[in-house]
């Protein structure tokens, strides 16, 4: 199977995906903050309607995130679905092709049945799609079509898993869905980036000369921690118990708070919570100072992916721009994070925190794509160069279909 | 059958409790801010006259298997102006707690228990839908009631596993009816003075009559 050229549509709605799963993030973002996860408490219905039917005079409180929550989960779906399909026929024919794209529309259908046990067959289903889905895409690097597969089964597994958080009750479960949006939304930038004439132009072995292990290890790394760092704080937003610590740059006027029983009791006592907290536990301070020095991590790190990349490419290169601003958006998250415990948490400072720290692993895993595949391409081309020396034999970027 | 006797007192608190916060989100809500003309406030710390402390649970510890909860008569919550009232329940395992939405607005009702046996359960209940019934099999201090719909509402229910407890009004006093005769370990909890981890305690004993115990609770 050869690699198709660039279409600009199709990089359009890739990006369109990709934007509307960054505004799902943000919509979520405050469904949390605001601590109104199940004011619907039904699924997947809403108060007993059709969710596309749900009359907009009953959008109040809680329930008016929640649900918005639920549709545009419903559009990313839809936008993600659309996207799969797109991408499989674009690169299959005949038999295949067919096949590919019946089973896509069936397993849409069978989302329509809105039964518990069809949507948990099918979150199983997706649960062993991705990894088959990378395993193929590890094998034909240049194929966008498992790309694809991959989003739409983890879009399947997300909104099961949005689903069952409400009907299961569980806080768990919070923590799986807030971290797979976030992965989900890095996936979509990979698409995007992937389907786009600017990735194919960096991907020609042309401008991109050398490559650099260290970096590369570097910038895998750092990723590997901004997501470490966003598994942390799914998990202490979706604990429900507010701040565990109130203050900053201190944790309880000290630099390691107290945790032993006494204090935690302590620190419960003296909250004043206006919302439904749940009490703060030792476990849940011990988190947040884990967050807090991940973040110096992360911040290094990044910074150190920058001058590396600076040091390699120079500084007008592309990777390198790309790393400075990954240390932009470090800045900002930094300056957020503080912002969300000394606003007590408000809810929308809260949900910018979210949404910047998906764009610092969007962004992340999109720079580690470029120097990865630039290198593969680089090998690729390098290994078609040396078994084709002949002046008159094929040419090496059409061989492996590059234009 | 042995001689029965009450067991009251009052509980004030000693010290200054942080001012309450108003709940701002009542006001910004559409619906919730129509139903009020003052600030609505938060309820950690009632505080009456002299130091009066309510919403006070005073229980006798280490009883179980005691309940009537079954035969009792139902313990209420109301919803109303978007807030919970009361603030602190009591009732027996077994005991219905019936949820009354006297508001023109929806609520959901999500009783959140920590004890293994309590159900998490979360209904909706529409303006002038029937009592909504929730009942719990295990003790529990604190077991918090909320709505997700508006989330600055939450109340609690004390349960336990025997009919001797109370909960102390807007004048700090409680009575413990027909305790019967015996040694006795009082605890008083409150959400803030007096946590769950760290009950305040008394050493009782009733012998027929009644019984007189006081608690003076310290603000933290």
């Amino acid at each position: 199977m050869t690699e198709s050229l660039p279409n600009p549509w199709l990089n359009r709605f890739a990006l369109l995906t990709a934007g509307a799963t960054l505004a799902l993030l943000g919509i979520g973002g405050l469904v949390t903050s605001h601590g109104v996860g199940l004011a619907v408490p039904d699924w997947p219905n809403t108060y007993g309607y059709n969710m596309f039917l749900f009359p907009f005079s009953k959008w109040v409180g809680g329930i008016l995130y929640e649900h918005s929550h639920r549709l545009m989960a419903a559009f990313v779906g839809m936008l993600t679905t659309i996207l799969a399909g797109w991408l499989w026929a674009r690169e299959t024919k005949d038999r295949e092709r067919w096949l590919g794209l019946a089973a896509i529309a069936g397993v849409c259908l069978l989302m329509g049945v809105r039964a518990l046990p069809v949507y948990l067959a099918l979150a199983a289903v997706a649960l062993v799609m991705v990894p088959f889905s990378l395993y193929r895409i590890r094998y034909h690097p240049g194929s966008l079509r498992w790309w694809g597969i991959m989003a739409f089964a983890a879009v399947i597994l997300q909104g099961v898993l949005g689903g069952l958080r409400v009907v299961w009750l569980k806080d768990e479960i919070g923590i799986f869905h807030a971290t797979l949006a976030q992965v989900f939304f890095a996936l979509t930038c990979a698409i995007a980036l992937l389907t786009s004439r600017w990735h194919r132009a960096r991907s020609n072995g042309t401008t991109l000369p050398t490559h650099s292990s260290v970096l590369r290890f570097l910038l895998m790394g750092a990723t590997l921690l901004i997501l470490l760092q966003l598994v942390i704080g799914a998990t202490m937003r979706h604990q429900h118990a507010g701040l565990a610590i109130p203050d900053f740059p201190f944790a309880y006027g000290k630099i390691w708070p107290a945790m032993d029983p006494a204090s935690v009791a302590q620190y419960n006592q003296h909250r004043q919570e206006t919302v439904a907290f749940n009490p703060i536990t030792a476990a849940q301070i011990a988190l947040q100072m884990i967050h807090r020095i991940t973040a110096l991590f992360i911040g290094a790190s990044v910074v150190l992916c920058a001058w590396a990349a600076r040091r390699d490419f120079g500084a007008g290169h592309f990777l390198t721009r790309l790393a400075q601003a990954w240390v932009g958006l470090v800045v900002i998250q930094a300056i957020l994070g503080a912002a969300t415990v000394l606003t007590g948490k408000a809810a929308d400072i809260a949900t910018l925190h979210v949404m910047i720290g998906a764009l610092m692993l969007a962004l992340g895993t999109v720079i580690c794509l470029v120097s990865r595949y630039g290198l593969v391409l680089v090998r690729k081309m390098d290994r078609l160069e040396r078994l084709t020396p002949a002046p008159f034999g094929p040419q090496p970027s059409a061989a492996i279909g590059l234009k | 059958m042995g001689q029965a006797g009450d067991i009251s007192g009052t509980i004030t608190l000693k010290g200054t409790p942080p001012p309450e916060l108003e709940i701002k989100q009542v006001k910004e809500d559409i619906n919730c801010g129509k139903l009020h003309t003052e600030p609505v406030k938060t309820r950690f710390y009632v505080v009456g006259a002299n130091g009066a402390l309510a919403d006070v649970f005073v229980t006798l510890k280490g009883i179980s298997g005691k309940s009537t909860g079954a035969a009792a008569a139902p313990a209420m919550i109301d919803q109303k102006g978007c807030e919970y009232l009361p603030y602190m329940l009591a009732v027996q395992t077994g005991q219905k707690i019936l949820v009354k939405n006297s508001d023109p607005v929806l609520h959901n009702i999500h009783p959140t228990p920590l004890a293994a046996g309590n159900k998490e359960e979360n209904k909706a209940q529409v303006p002038g839908q029937p009592d909504l019934t929730f009942v719990f099999p295990s003790p529990e201090i604190f077991l918090r009631f909320k709505c997700d719909v508006h989330p600055w509402m939450f109340a609690y229910a004390c349960v336990v596993d025997h009919p001797y407890f109370a909960v102390s009004d807007k004048d700090g006093k409680y009575t413990i009816k027909d305790v019967p005769d015996g040694k006795y370990t009082l605890e008083a909890y409150h959400r803030k003075a007096a946590p769950a981890s760290s009950p305040m305690t008394a050493e009782i004993e009733v012998k027929g009559g009644s019984v007189t115990k006081d608690f003076v609770l310290e603000a933290k």
